[in-house]
């Protein structure tokens, strides 16, 4: 592959050094990487509140914390990695990187309003840290009424004003994408050509502003119905806690595709290259990501199976649970039909993906069991659920948030990684989550509730293999943050395509310059060009 | 240029304002239908009949006032696809309420 | 995002400036669908209440002052036809009658607020603001109250909206008196006034919510 812009260009990481240039930049390459600073600083908070979880629950009894405590312990884990880790992971910082260069644009359409965002982002974090040094909050990161607005005695304002805030960042990335794919492509770059990736958070921008905007509303009648003692929610008053998980729920089940529709995105990315096949339907691959975020929008009522909702709006939401599952099945059979008769490469990045699908199956999977009606009111707030929803939040998201990282890489920092260590970081991890997550399915299935800091003691072999699986996993998240440390200065240099990727992220210089290209590129054929057992310049 | 670039360019002289005075009649009598009609008994219909004449209102005042008359399609869409989630989250609340035994 | 298209810096990335003002525009849309969902939340409130309290909101209703709601609602689809027509005189770059018509534009939103103030006033008086004075024993007091939090909610939120509104209006006024806007370059003041009208529409639904409840 050449490469398009001259060479010696300065990058946009030697556009400068100082501080003041990182804090006041416009380049949406720079601002990918505050984000990915910040949100690796509230990752390590979250996880440290995970191992304290799993900590306290090697034995039955309650002896490292009390009850109030790992109360606070799992709502600081569940609140900050959601809104301040999943959501904004893979779309504020690949999709802030790469859009543009994928789609051959200099820019986002609004770079203040992306930096702009990322302020935002770090104000509502400041909100959390407040949070937790004032003492934390206990409500779960649900926020379910009426323990939020009337019993509750942690700082539940504090908490729900920094979600409140940080939504606002999620819905100025997304408006800023979506006017960045309609606007901003370079000639020749039509609809059906964009990268999966692009499609990818082209459906998740829609989520971000279409669903953030109600959990705002929603939490900010959450803080006034708690300082002023009247409001919807509460029964006492006429008002319907009910109507809060509908609300609430409308929001949260679309925030898990805001967290999987890019993950899916870099899994295309990433099979294919490392496939060498274009992808297998690309047609279905990009309504699927649609119908996933349109049809994503009615199927909240899930949540509530065993709330007091109506059961025919029960059987209405379990069918139309069932229906979201289909584009996502077409997505797993089109990977694998992608792989079919490919040249395969097992790269760390193709580790990661392909881990990856098998996670996202096995969660998606556990999902229908919990959307049919009567399976759920056994399953309902057991330890089944936990270990489904990690299953496509880490098993899934995570896992593509470093098949990313492991595959941009090159192209972000302009240095290779010990390709060794990196393979083996991805077995680490695989092994790892499945210790910790598989036995809670079963604990779950055996009956073991979410949310106590105490259990009967035949749960505790489970428990055990969960915890020892958590160190394993953390091993797997340590490694990386190593091994890709000491590449930043002793890797060897990348180049600009050391996959033999298609896509014109890879022809321009890595890192890449300022504007991104030398000279506006030009696209003249579909995505994904690649050819099985064919010379890839590799 | 593309999809969102069309019927949208600068004219040379300013267009004429007869139709936003007229728009500006027609929706102050809309205004005084829709509170006349409040006074007739007509039971349920008269939450139905206010908010029908609230939604030609506001579809008259996005048509005119806010150019989607002339807008191109993906502009139109963007602008409904707020009100479409809208509905569906009333709507699917609502089959909760409506059902409840 | 207003401030997106006031800055000619910012434009370099764009390719021309049709496209910056198409990329504004569409943006500005974007960022009004997500109003509507935000608002939305009250709308979908406001409907399970009322399908729960049909008694107690037709109760509730005559408590409002329907006289001063439809005033004011006259007033705001006069402020729309202003706004729309300082956009057009912005759009062929007539500076002065572009500024006069978002003065005129802002005054009309000046006395909106003043009205729905005095009419907040008199609600104070009757003691219908839950949770700081609600003084209304009569039946079904809590869905009566359920009505009115949801009254000072969403007009409140509105009459926020309306504040920000008139506030960028004045800036506009102001930047277009000193000719800082022409024919080929007025893209804010076409934001300013899609963002108005969208003041607009949310009144229009939140003038039978609240006003035409119980008149019949
Ligand atoms: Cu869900």
């Amino acid at each position: 592959m050449t490469t398009i812009a001259a060479e010696g260009a300065p990058s946009y990481i030697s556009a400068g050094y100082t501080l003041r240039s990182w804090l006041t930049t416009r380049d949406h390459k720079r601002i990918a990487l505050l984000y990915g600073v910040s949100i690796l600083f509230f990752f390590l908070v979250a996880a440290a509140a995970a191992a304290m979880i799993r900590l306290e629950l090697l034995t039955p009894a309650g002896d490292l914390v009390d009850d109030d405590t790992y109360n606070k312990l799992f709502t600081v884990h569940g609140v900050v990695m959601v809104w301040f880790f999943l959501i904004p992971s893979i779309p504020s910082t690949f999709g802030n990187f790469l859009i543009p260069l994928m789609i051959g644009a200099k820019d986002v359409a609004f770079p203040r309003l992306n930096l702009a965002s990322w302020y935002i982002y770090t104000l509502g974090g400041l909100f959390v840290v407040v949070t937790l040094i004032a003492g934390g909050v206990d409500t779960g990161w649900t926020f379910y009424t009426p323990y939020t607005t009337m019993f509750s005695n942690s700082h539940v304002i504090l908490a729900v004003t920094g979600v409140f805030i940080v939504g606002f960042s999620s819905i100025f990335t997304g408006l800023n994408f979506i006017v960045t794919v309609h606007q901003m492509r370079a000639p020749g770059m039509t609809w059906f050509r964009l990268p999966l990736f692009v499609w990818a958070h082209y459906a998740t921008s829609l989520v971000m502003v279409l669903a953030t905007p109600v959990l705002a509303m929603t939490l900010a009648l959450i803080a006034i119905e708690r300082l002023l003692g009247v409001g919807i929610f509460d029964p006492a008053l006429g008002g319907d806690p009910l109507l809060f998980q509908h609300l609430f729920w409308f929001y949260s089940h679309p925030a898990v595709y805001i967290m999987i529709l890019p993950a899916m995105g870099v899994v295309s990315e990433v099979i294919t290259c490392f496939s060498r096949k274009p992808v297998f339907g690309y047609q279905f691959m990009v309504y699927s990501l649609l119908a996933i975020a349109a049809v994503g929008f009615m199927v909240w009522g899930h949540h509530m199976f065993v709330s007091g909702q109506s059961m025919y709006a029960g059987m209405v939401f379990s069918l139309l649970s069932f229906l979201v599952a289909i584009p996502s099945a077409i997505k797993v059979f089109n990977w694998t039909a992608t792989l079919y008769k490919g040249s395969v490469r097992f790269d760390a990045p193709m580790l990661y993906a392909l881990g990856f699908i098998g996670l996202f199956m096995m969660g998606g999977i556990t999902g229908i069991w919990l959307a049919a009606l009567a399976a759920d009111v056994h399953l309902t707030d057991t330890y089944f659920v936990v270990a489904h929803f990690h299953y496509i939040m880490v098993g899934g998201a995570v896992m593509a948030f470093f098949s990313a990282l492991h595959f941009w890489w090159p192209k972000v920092t302009g240095r290779l990684y010990p390709d060794g260590w990196a393979r083996a970081g991805a077995i680490v991890m695989f092994v790892g989550f499945n210790l910790t997550f598989f036995p809670q399915y079963i604990a779950g299935y055996l009956g073991m509730p979410r949310r106590y800091h105490v259990y009967p003691p035949e749960f505790q072999v489970l428990n055990v293999l969960s915890s020892g699986g958590a160190v394993v996993l953390g091993v797997g998240y340590l490694l990386p943050l190593l091994y890709l440390w000491w590449s930043l200065r002793r890797g060897r240099l990348a180049g600009a395509n050391p996959w033999g990727a298609t896509g014109l992220e890879w022809q321009t210089p890595s890192p890449p310059p300022t504007y991104n290209f030398a000279s506006a590129p030009r696209v003249e054929g579909p995505p994904y060009a690649y050819q099985a057992g064919g010379t890839d310049g590799r | 240029m593309n999809e969102l670039q069309q019927a949208d360019a600068v004219p040379a002289k300013a267009p004429p304002t007869g139709r936003y005075w007229l728009m500006w009649l027609v929706l102050l009598a809309l205004q005084l239908v829709n509170l006349g009609s409040s006074y007739l008994p007509l039971g349920a219909f008269n939450v139905v009949v206010n908010v029908g004449i609230s939604i030609v209102k506001a579809l008259l005042v996005m048509a005119v006032f806010m150019h989607l008359s002339s807008a191109s399609p993906v502009m139109r869409l963007a602008a409904g696809v707020g009100f479409f989630f809208l509905a569906v989250l009333i709507g699917l609340s609502l089959g909760d309420y409506m059902t409840r035994p | 995002m207003a401030a997106e298209g006031t800055s000619a810096m910012a434009a370099s990335h764009f390719a021309d400036a049709e496209q910056r003002e198409t990329a504004a525009t569409f943006g500005m849309w974007i960022f009004l669908a997500t109003e509507v969902l935000f608002f939305g939340v009250l709308f979908a409130g406001y409907t399970v209440s009322r399908v729960q309290h049909a008694e107690a909101f037709i109760l509730a209703g005559r408590h409002t002052d329907v006289l001063l709601g439809s005033i004011n609602t006259a007033v705001l689809l006069t402020s729309s036809l202003t706004m729309a027509l300082a956009v057009r005189a912005g759009s062929v770059g007539w500076r002065r009658s572009c500024a006069a018509w978002l003065v005129l534009t802002a005054v009309l939103g000046v006395a909106f607020l003043a009205i729905k103030g005095y009419e907040w006033h008199e609600d104070w008086l009757q003691g219908l603001v839950p949770g700081l004075r609600f003084a209304y024993s009569g039946p079904d007091a809590p869905g009566v109250e359920l009505f009115f939090f949801l009254y000072f909610v969403m007009t409140g939120l509105h009459a926020l909206h309306l504040t920000i509104g008139i506030l960028v209006i004045a800036v506009m006024a102001l930047l277009a008196a000193r000719g800082r806007f022409s024919a080929a370059y007025h893209t804010p003041i076409v934001l300013t006034g899609l963002y108005w009208h969208f003041i607009d529409v949310v009144w229009i639904f939140l003038y039978p919510l609240f006003y035409l409840v119980s008149r019949s």
